[in-house]
């Protein structure tokens, strides 16, 4: 007996299983960024599902919304050919799914229901109306984890700056003189005089 | 509600589909970053998951600090990437062998 709960869960498990399957596999690389944004969508559905709501919305924010329109950007920028990108899919695909494979069957034998069942990690009873997910976080983010709160910021800040500096090309290419340097110049510094002893007629 | 091991298997499934999406297209740097995003989006699952049925919100802060170092990283990834672009003219990983790595 399954209720509502469960299909919800499991329609957007296939969603996301589906969608990150497309990403792999789409030739496209702009189709390949628009199923990542679906596979987003559908894990912050399973988020909402586990009332990590904060999250759930904080990753179509700004994941979705910033993240992802960044590759899309950065993708539709670049016109890449793809026939040569393409080549070595087929000759790579037996080693990437035996890896994939044994990976998945290791953490699933490791993460399956004998581990990790109902009957070793009881189910968690539903929080009160009143439960506020978003206060909850923060109380723990602005007291015990201020410090490594205030890190992420600085982080931040430090992949603007590279990210900035990195692509950025404005004055430092550019081949317009600059005005100091050319009031400067002095006649000795650009024009040589030589004597050049005039031609005679031949005798 | 699912038992905890069917969100464990569902983020499983995604780290795998991420690690043969990285074997699969070793030539275009965009879906190898890509794919990070979706090895980085399977352990947050993970993190979520734990941190629901443990009935402990430490697993939400840390999936919290991932998410920003995943932003910082595509950011940055990005950028080298389009100066790379730039310079080269190919995205293509085979080309990219001035290192002599």
């Amino acid at each position: 007996m399954m209720n509502l709960q469960s299909w919800v869960f499991y329609g957007f498990a296939a969603l996301a299983i589906v969608a990150a399957s497309m990403v792999v596999v789409s030739k496209n690389p702009v189709r390949a960024v628009l199923f990542l944004v679906l596979t987003f969508f559908s894990t912050a559905g399973l988020w909402m599902l586990l009332e990590a709501e904060f999250l759930a919305v904080t990753l179509v924010l700004v994941y979705v919304g910033a993240v992802m329109v960044l590759f899309l950007f950065v993708v539709m920028m670049l016109d890449v050919e793809l026939a040569s990108i393409r080549e070595g899919f087929a000759r790579y695909l037996p080693l990437g799914l035996c890896v994939s494979t044994l990976v998945v069957v290791g953490l699933v034998f490791a993460a399956g229901p004998n581990n990790f069942g109902t009957d070793i990690v009881a189910k968690p009873s539903p929080h009160p109306p009143q439960f506020s997910n978003v206060a909850e976080l923060g109380k723990h983010l602005y007291t015990e984890y201020l410090f490594p709160f205030e890190l992420a910021g600085i982080l931040l800040l430090v992949a603007i700056i590279a990210a900035i500096s990195l692509t950025y090309r404005g004055r430092r290419e550019s081949k317009a003189g600059s005005p100091v340097l050319q009031v400067q110049v002095r006649k000795q510094d650009r024009i040589r005089l030589v004597n050049i002893p005039s031609e005679r007629e031949n005798p | 509600m699912n038992p905890l091991s069917d969100y464990l298997t569902l983020s499983a499934i995604l780290f795998g589909i991420g690690i043969a999406g990285i074997f699969i297209n070793r030539k275009n740097i965009i879906i190898l970053l890509m794919c990070i995003e979706l090895l980085l989006l399977a352990v947050n699952t993970n993190f979520i998951a734990f941190s629901r049925y443990l009935n402990n919100l430490d697993g939400q802060i840390f999936v919290f600090f991932v998410l920003t170092v995943a932003a910082a990283e595509a950011a940055i990834g990005l950028a080298i990437l389009v100066v790379l672009f730039r310079k080269k003219k190919t995205i293509n990983v085979e080309e990219l062998d001035s290192l002599k790595g």
